[in-house]
């Protein structure tokens, strides 16, 4: 269990039946994209095992954290998928933009000694 | 087709699980959002697999759930009980998914002492402990939610309140319920939870008790109030382990059978 249950049903309330004056989400203030009465976007983060990173699976709408976990735990492991998993709320990600990508992106492509492959990789290591 | 007395109460809990299966399974196409259908959908499963192998220790399962008779049927009546609205459907699952879970958790705890059923109950206490929590985290939104999702949820607890009582009904053999349910009266060494040869060695009066206690507990915390009508005796209902059925299961079973018994055999 994660996040506070007691915050959790206040949140949910508004989610319950929403109407005016409802959307007291996390996701709400920031609610870019959300019309009225929808409930917010979360992102999934899924860990296939351990020792490897938890990985963007997706995203789901729920009224809180708490269903936003179980939602996605139906959604996105019902094939053995996961041993962990994050959800995050979507409006609390900031993106880059695709009209930065130039001055984001390509400064690295002629840079090809920041690449590891002057390096011999010991046998044994995995997932690098 | 009639259960002996060793395999009646596993008949019982696999026709729990094959009835609650298709009523949640109903909800596909008519979920109020896509997640929660899927929610839904998986319990349904969940609780299939655990038919499939429970009517399987008793005959033949298509056999068993697809030609039989109305009353052939052992489910209590909760599990039977249509849909309704959501909240309904969540005071239906919180009442069943905590008996569920209670007296797996037993049998699971009796080990090699639940006979056929240990391997069951070690894999169902886990999947029936995530169904507990859904229902749990929805009886609490829906009632401390707005004012129409605590009256609907209210209103669910109410009127499937009567039809828990069943639930602790010793399940004994085909003759009624054993005599060696009662606390004590196990032989020494044995634990609370396990098959028997008089139907299933469980303390329902304390599964009983615990269970109150767990639905109080959440019905509380979601600002619901504990229905206070009578729960066993004349007017409660509760003959299902009988194989007597309310009027809609009639119903959900020729949708479910009619399939099967319009094409004998048929196969994918």
């Amino acid at each position: 269990m994660t996040g506070t249950p007691e915050q959790g049903h206040q949140e949910a309330a508004g989610a319950a039946a929403p109407g005016p004056g409802a959307g007291a989400g996390p996701g709400a203030e920031a609610g870019s994209g959300r019309t009225a009465g929808e409930w917010p976007l979360w992102e999934v983060f899924v860990r296939a095992r351990r020792g490897l990173s938890h990985t963007h699976a997706g995203s789901l709408h729920a009224p809180d954290a708490e269903l936003a976990l179980r939602n996605a735990r139906d959604l996105y492991t019902r094939r053995g998928e996961g041993v962990s998993i994050w959800v995050v709320p979507s409006a609390a990600v900031t993106a880059s933009s695709p009209d930065e990508k130039d001055p984001f992106f390509e400064p690295s492509a002629d840079k090809p000694y920041r690449h590891p492959t002057f390096y011999e990789i010991p046998e044994g290591v995995r997932h690098l | 087709m009639t259960a002996t007395a060793e395999t009646a109460p596993v008949l019982a809990l696999g026709d729990d699980a094959l009835v609650l299966s298709h009523r949640l399974g109903e909800w596909a196409g008519h979920a109020p959002v896509l997640e929660e259908e899927v929610a839904l959908a998986n319990i349904a499963l969940d609780l299939l697999g655990q038919a499939r192998v429970l009517l399987s220790l008793v005959g033949d399962e298509d056999e068993l759930a697809y030609l039989r008779e109305e009353r052939a049927f052992r489910n209590c009546q909760l599990v039977e009980q249509p849909n309704g609205d959501f909240a309904h459907t969540i005071a239906r699952q919180l009442y069943f998914s905590t008996y569920q879970h209670l007296l797996y958790a037993r049998l699971a705890a009796a080990g090699d002492g639940s006979g056929p059923l240990a391997a069951l109950a070690a894999k169902a206490v886990k999947e029936v402990a995530y169904h507990q929590d859904h229902a749990r985290q929805w009886t609490l939104r829906l009632g401390d939610g707005t004012d129409e999702s605590h009256r609907r949820m209210q209103r669910g607890c109410e009127s499937l309140w009567r039809f828990t009582g069943e639930l602790f009904q010793p399940l004994g053999g085909a003759q009624g319920p054993a005599e060696d349910v009662r606390p004590g009266s196990r032989p020494g060494g044995v634990g609370d939870g396990g098959l028997g040869d008089g139907g299933l060695v469980v303390d329902w009066a304390a599964l009983e008790a615990d269970w109150l206690s767990s639905v109080t507990a959440v019905l509380e915390e979601a600002t619901l109030s504990v229905p206070d009508g009578p729960r066993r005796g004349a007017w409660s209902a509760g003959a299902g382990r009988q194989g007597v059925h309310t009027e809609a299961f009639g119903r959900m079973l020729a949708e479910m059978q009619h399939l099967h018994r319009s094409h004998p055999g048929a196969s994918w």
